[in-house]
């Protein structure tokens, strides 16, 4: 009886092909939406975890500044110097590596092109603690770091636009107004978390930075990496208690730095995300809502337009359970005929956005899987009024019926 | 209540059809049918007693307004009556809800409409098995049943056909078809020739003449018409919600 019901559904449906398609319009229109927005923010979310990961997830950065207040200015704090970094560098003991950072962005020229490129003056340090390697030339020599000889590593971005592709070893480019060799070329990183491309750049000794470009003998950040995950927290507090005691931060524990290591980063991401992901779905969830509307509204008047089917179908002995299951069963089929529809357009648009907007595509089983169930659920649901009312149809004012 | 048919779908339908009941298929005993209350009251029927018995051939006439169309939709199950008793094969159909008047109607009733009521849309054979479906009759023997059932009424080669392509007449035969697919114990014909000119009418009702002899199907028909009338072998006459005469027209011989 359940397979001839399906079927009778199904050729009722085949019916009224065009209007069954309007009807679940805005149930394929919801499933999409959800589909997209869920695919690419877990897409996201592996991406950023993906990245921290090749950050390396020891990763700790020092930077000035006290803890965020609400509503309060971000206040200007000292900056650090070499002389901190030295200090790092000799008294926390779970480290395996600590660089300065100064990121400024600036006017470079080479030949006749010119852009703004984030210089970011640091030293050889960078490599390891951001596990990050030259892949042509080479890093600073001592006697550059130390005299702050006016040399550069670019970014493979540079390298590309900037230099055709050609070897760029051995060329020279200005840098604000300081003419600068390149000595070599950092390896590919793609994609930031949040866009931008982290290829271009160009890396600086710090001493130069500090001399020739900023004019100040600032360190803005700096980078350390613990020996290993497990001593992340340690080295996090001898840092801490460290900066503490140079920075001469009294008893009140107002500290102006801090220091955040990449867990905290990315469960920010994550979280920033996860608010996103639910806004954007609450939204797809009311076009899932609307369309479970409509197809109550299409159902109710398919049941006006069949009055007299169902009264022909009472005289011949069915029941009102059988009716109601009828009806039921073509809301429900309706909306999870919709439902695919909508998962198969969500996916098609996930996996065409996911590259556009430089996110990795995942497909989730578990989401096709509930947006699917929820699809056929809202048939059901909404599918209900119009099917009782033509179970309760009196079968004489039925078969009447014009 | 032995008799009462039961709800379960256990065993094959037939056993329930094949239920026995000595005494006349349908009897109503002193039948109101009562619309409205106080001054607007209306007796649609008002105090009928009849006894069909198996095998009749029973033309209901009346002017509109008699109360036949009430008869009807109370031996079809579709309606109660207000007071008094309906007795299908001794059961009290009164005492019966809505689905299990759906399940008398299902197993043992026969719809004749004068507005044929197709499914539209829909082919002559998938029109027949509509019943069988609601039977829970397998598919293989539903379409032999629905295809036997087209022959008999003279329409083999058409069950493709969806009620628009074929005739009035054609169309009330695949009506005919339908409702004695299922081997009814009772047919009920609401002006089946109310439609179609005099030589359709006579092809339906000599359809109908020839169950009722050859496999004792149980007729009730309303009409109009003295001639369609003319076809059966009692005629009960309405008036007012009241039955006016009862005549045994059975032809000698």
């Amino acid at each position: 009886m359940f397979t001839n019901t399906l079927l009778m559904c199904l050729r009722e449906i085949r019916r009224n092909l065009l209007r069954s398609g309007l009807t679940v319009l805005g149930i394929i229109i919801g499933v999409a939406a959800v589909i997209v927005i869920v695919t690419l923010g877990a897409g996201t979310t592996k991406q950023v975890q993906e990245e921290i990961g090749k950050m390396g997830s020891n990763m700790l950065v020092l930077s000035p500044g006290g803890e965020r207040r609400m509503g309060g200015a971000a206040t200007t704090s000292a900056p650090f110097d070499l002389a901190d970094l030295t200090a790092i560098r000799r008294e926390v003991n779970a480290l395996s590596g600590a660089t300065p950072v100064n990121m400024r962005p600036m006017q470079v020229v080479i030949g006749n092109e010119n852009r703004r490129v984030n210089i970011m003056g640091t030293d050889n340090d960078f490599s390891t603690v951001r596990n990050w390697k030259v892949t042509e030339g080479r890093l600073f020599m001592p006697s550059e770091l130390k005299s702050g000889k006016a040399v550069c590593i670019i970014g493979e971005t540079i390298k590309k636009d900037m230099f055709a592709g050609q070897s760029p070893l051995g060329a020279t480019l200005r840098i604000a107004k300081v003419t600068c060799n390149v000595i070599g070329v950092l390896e590919a990183k793609g994609q930031a978390m949040f866009g931008g491309d982290q290829d271009e750049i160009i890396a600086v000794p710090i001493g130069m930075f500090q001399r020739r470009l900023s004019g100040k003998p600032n360190v803005d950040s700096i980078y350390i990496s613990a020996n290993s995950e497990g001593e992340i927290a340690e080295a996090k507090a001898e840092v801490e208690k460290l900066m503490k005691e140079r920075r001469n931060t009294g008893e009140d524990g107002q500290v102006d730095f801090n220091v955040r290591d990449m867990k905290e980063v990315s469960n920010m991401v994550q979280s920033t995300t996860g608010v996103l992901t639910g806004f954007l779905s609450a939204i797809a969830a009311v076009s899932l809502l609307v369309g479970g509307i409509g197809i109550m509204n299409i159902m109710l008047v398919s049941v006006t337009e069949r009055t007299r089917e169902i009264g022909i179908r009472m005289a011949i002995g069915a029941t009102e359970r059988e009716v109601l299951l009828q009806f039921l069963v073509e809301a429900a089929m309706l909306s999870a005929f919709g439902g695919l529809a909508g998962i198969t357009l969500g996916l098609l648009g996930a996996a065409a956005l996911a590259p556009v907007l430089n996110v990795p595509f995942t497909l989730q089983f578990s989401t096709v899987f509930t947006a699917f169930a929820f699809s056929a659920m809202v048939g059901v649901v909404f599918g209900f009024m119009p099917a009782r009312r033509a179970a309760r149809l009196d079968p004489i004012e039925a078969l009447r019926h014009e | 209540m032995t008799t009462q048919p039961h709800t379960s779908t256990a065993g094959p339908p037939g056993d329930i059809s094949q239920m026995s009941y000595a005494g006349p298929v349908v009897a109503f005993e002193n039948v109101y049918k009562i619309y409205g209350k106080g001054e607007s009251e209306v007796r649609a029927l008002d105090g009928v007693s009849l006894e069909i018995n198996a095998g009749d051939f029973v033309a209901v006439m009346g002017p509109s307004g008699s109360g036949k169309s009430t008869c009807m939709n109370i031996l079809g199950c579709l309606d109660v009556p207000t007071s008094g008793r309906h007795l299908f094969k001794g059961v009290n159909v009164s005492d019966l809800d809505r689905d299990q008047r759906a399940l008398l109607r299902r197993h043992f009733l026969g719809f004749v409409f004068q507005g044929f009521n197709l499914l539209a849309r829909t082919t002559a054979l998938e029109n027949l098995e509509l019943p069988l479906i609601y039977r829970r009759i397998d598919k293989k023997t539903r379409r032999e049943m629905a295809m036997e059932a087209l022959r008999v009424v003279g329409l083999t080669g058409r069950e493709h056909h969806t009620p628009a392509e074929l005739s009035g007449g054609q169309q009330q035969r695949v009506a005919i078809a339908r409702a004695i697919v299922t081997r009814p114990s009772l047919l009920l014909a609401d002006e089946p020739t109310g439609n179609l000119d005099s030589a359709r009418s006579h092809e339906i009702m000599e359809l109908l003449t020839k169950f009722n002899r050859e496999q004792g199907l149980t007729v009730i028909l309303v009409t109009h018409e003295e001639d369609i009338a003319a076809f059966a072998n009692r005629r009960i006459d309405f008036r007012d919600g009241k039955i006016q005469r009862q005549t045994d027209t059975r032809k000698v011989g």
